[in-house]
């Protein structure tokens, strides 16, 4: 298991298990073959045979909406066939093991898994045993990695930002728990990004984050300056269960963003969100909906993002 | 049946010998070291020309999994796994199905590997009823029944007036208290050293202070009441850095670690490597490098297996599902074997970790080759690599780390009380 997992003898990707280790010129193949999708999303007829006679398995052991539905409708604008598996309410339910509810799907000759657990390492482990004809793609598992996720802001940011080699870049929020922060932590290292800031109270940070290659702050005030692009992480209501923070209506004063904190990054700062949010929490409706939001177009370029690495997983 | 071991390298802490000397045995004793005994006739000669022979093994945790979890090993499965890695002696923890907190259930385990006539088995006793941390057990009865020491296995004590009246009632007696230092409350879910890879692959983190905190506490109340504390599987550089402060003090405390550790860091998870989910966790590589320094000067006193198997299918699911444990007894002689090449140090030091150390630890009369000792002898091959795999491994267990690789040293013939146990 030294090798990289993802990929296959060529070099080629195998799988699109975390943005780690990925080389930079597979990100930004996956970036401009999504840029050729993003048209096809506006045209009248939305469909290209590229995934003809396919079976995309969305694998869900964890329930999304916005994701499993990105990567449906991304599925069959490809023309393949698209199965949802909702297993957090089935096989496992009765017992079942992971990999044996993983090798009864591939019985019924699956050629893609969509794969979200809520454990890490989970769509690693389900790579490591499937046939090696059938492609993997994780759609989140545990707080280890959500690479589509990363790779549509990638995109996203490409759109707005142009150049990755300028940019100051600052996620805010639970770094700790989130699956999302890791893989754009990743992606923006290795599409060159020189500054790449987390910005949380220490409950919510990893111990050894800078070893990821982030300046880490605790303050909005200072780690909002001179920032190109926000990213606001997803407060969950859990994290005021535990011990982590004593209240939404603090965390919402220091690390809520507001127009007022905005102000303090660059004028031309966008603003993005992996959904869903928490308006009040993590971010402020006026700075949600507000101009430098790219929040919606996220959603939109997922789309196409995920027809691109379909497509790559495909044709290797 | 009289044996004589001709030809080989002798190796024995205890006497500090690391010579070429031929070794007597009659009447399951040894009887001689290089000179002939007057009279003594051969029924069996062994010739280790190239081999080393040395104490039998002393293995201070293995799990057999008997009684209630058959399902991951049996006796006889784990007990010639044992032989087969030239174990001649072990401890196993009460973390079975009950667990050893019962004098009848002691002696049915005692009854049991006696009638298989293989291993040593030191069975260590319940600290407290069904490992609850609640109500002591009956120490001094099950001490009648064959147990050498009590400890809590790897289940949370935290109440910690609860753990120290067991010391002191245990020390009324004079007894052992074997304890793993992890404090429950700060390891929480954890599955992996709160580190970098923690951070990278987002796993559930247990931090250092979950050994030191705990750790802190035995020191203390060992202090406190005088009992003879036995720590196991210490992880963490702190932790090493505390037993050595100690020690320094003169607490009668003796330490161990599990071989894996010495070997292996959280690096080794690699890719969610589940034979690398481990209790406690593996650490950072300061943190291996500091057991290293500290089994060398003395603070960790011996290395053992720490042999858990688990069956395949728990290991075949997500990290933080996986069930922790690694097999250990036929891995424990080459993996020391190996230490001792890697770090560059002699290897009667290496040897005297799994044999003469634990075996004091123990207070058994094993672990050396001193004449009129018993005949507990290992016998291998330094030179020859094996792989290990699911087929080379005879432990129910297949679950270890070192899975696929080679490791030096091959055991020969295994001796136990002058009868040879195993023999490749």
């Amino acid at each position: 298991m030294n090798r990289n997992p993802q990929l296959n003898k060529h070099g080629e990707l195998q799988h699109l298990l975390t943005t780690e280790g990925l080389p930079v010129s597979i990100l930004l193949h996956i970036l401009d073959t999504a840029e050729s999708f993003a048209g096809v999303t506006e045209r009248e007829v939305k469909k290209i045979p590229l995934l003809r006679g396919k079976s995309v398995f969305n694998l869900f052991f964890e329930s999304s909406t916005r994701t499993r539905t990105t990567f449906e409708i991304a599925a069959k604008r490809l023309s393949a066939d698209v199965i949802n598996l909702n297993i957090a309410a089935s096989a496992q339910s009765k017992g079942e093991t992971l990999l044996d509810t993983v090798n009864n799907l591939s019985a019924m000759h699956a050629d893609m898994f969509v794969v979200r657990h809520l454990q890490s390492g989970a769509a690693h482990m389900i790579a490591s045993h499937v046939r090696p004809e059938i492609h993997v793609i994780n759609a989140g598992d545990g707080r280890h990695a959500h690479p589509t996720q990363a790779l549509l802001d990638m995109f996203t940011i490409r759109r707005y930002k142009k150049d990755f080699h300028n940019l100051r870049v600052a996620i805010v929020g639970d770094i700790l728990h989130s699956r999302v922060a890791r893989s754009q932590i990743h992606a923006l290292t290795t599409l060159g990004v020189p500054e790449v800031r987390v910005i949380a109270p220490k409950t919510l940070l990893p111990s050894k984050v800078e070893r990821l290659g982030v300046r880490v702050y605790h303050d909005m005030v200072q780690g909002l300056k001179d920032i190109d692009v926000l990213i606001m992480l997803r407060l969950q209501n859990e994290r005021m269960l535990g011990a982590s923070l004593p209240s939404a209506e603090e965390y919402f004063k220091y690390y809520g963003l507001t127009q007022e904190k905005l102000s303090l990054a660059k004028q031309d700062a966008i603003v993005m969100h992996p959904g869903p949010m928490n308006r009040g929490v993590e971010i402020d409706s006026a700075v949600a909906d507000g101009k430098q939001s790219v929040i919606l177009s996220q959603v939109t370029f997922g789309i196409a993002v995920r027809m691109a690495v379909m497509s790559i997983l495909a044709g290797n | 049946m009289k044996i004589h071991i001709k030809n080989g390298r002798l190796i024995d802490p205890k006497n500090g010998i690391d010579a070429a000397a031929d070794l007597y045995i009659a009447t399951g004793k040894i009887v001689a070291v290089d000179i002939i005994p007057a009279g003594f006739q051969d029924c069996r000669v062994i010739d280790a020309t190239g081999l080393i022979v040395c104490p039998g093994l002393v293995d201070l945790s293995a799990r057999l999994r008997e009684p209630g979890l058959e399902y991951k090993a049996t006796l006889e499965s784990e007990l010639e796994a044992a032989a087969a890695g030239g174990i001649t002696s072990l401890a196993c923890p009460p973390d079975t199905d009950p667990p050893l907190d019962e004098p009848g259930l002691v002696e049915m385990l005692k009854h049991r590997t006696k009638n298989l006539d293989k291993v040593h088995v030191y069975p260590v006793g319940a600290l407290t009823q069904k490992l609850k941390g609640e109500r002591l057990t009956e120490m001094a009865e099950l001490h009648d029944a064959g147990c050498v020491a009590f400890s809590h296995a790897d289940a949370s004590l935290a109440n910690l007036h609860v753990l120290m009246q067991a010391m002191q009632y245990a020390s009324t007696f004079g007894f052992s208290v074997w304890l793993r230092p992890q404090e429950a409350s700060l390891t929480n879910n954890g599955v992996a050293h709160d580190g970098e890879i923690a951070a990278r692959l987002g796993l559930p983190p247990i931090p250092v202070c979950a050994e030191t905190i705990a750790l802190s506490n035995i020191i203390y109340l060992a202090r406190e009441t005088g009992v003879k504390v036995h720590l196991c599987r210490i992880s963490s550089a702190e932790g090493v850095a505390m037993v050595r402060t100690a020690k320094q003090q003169g607490l009668p405390v003796t330490c161990d670690v599990a071989i894996n550790h010495v070997h292996l860091s959280e690096m080794d998870i690699g890719f969610f490597d589940t034979n690398c989910h481990l209790v406690p966790p593996l650490r950072s590589l300061r943190d291996r490098d500091a057991l290293c320094t500290g089994l060398i000067d003395g603070t960790i006193d011996a290395i053992c297996s720490d042999h858990a198997p688990v069956d395949e299918d728990a290991k075949l699911l997500p990290f933080g599902q996986a069930e922790a444990g690694s097999t250990g007894l036929e891995l424990l002689l080459s993996l020391a074997f190996k230490w001792a090449e890697t770090i560059n140090i002699p290897l009667i030091e290496a040897l005297s970790k799994v044999t003469l150390a634990p075996a004091r630890i123990l207070n058994i009369d094993g672990g050396h080759l001193t004449p009129g000792a018993p005949a507990d002898i290992c016998i291998f091959d330094p030179e020859e690599y094996w792989k290990v795999t699911a087929l080379t491994i005879k432990s129910q267990g297949k679950n270890t780390p070192f899975l696929g690789r080679e490791l030096p040293g091959r055991v020969k013939f295994t001796l136990i009380d002058g009868n040879i146990v195993y023999e490749s």
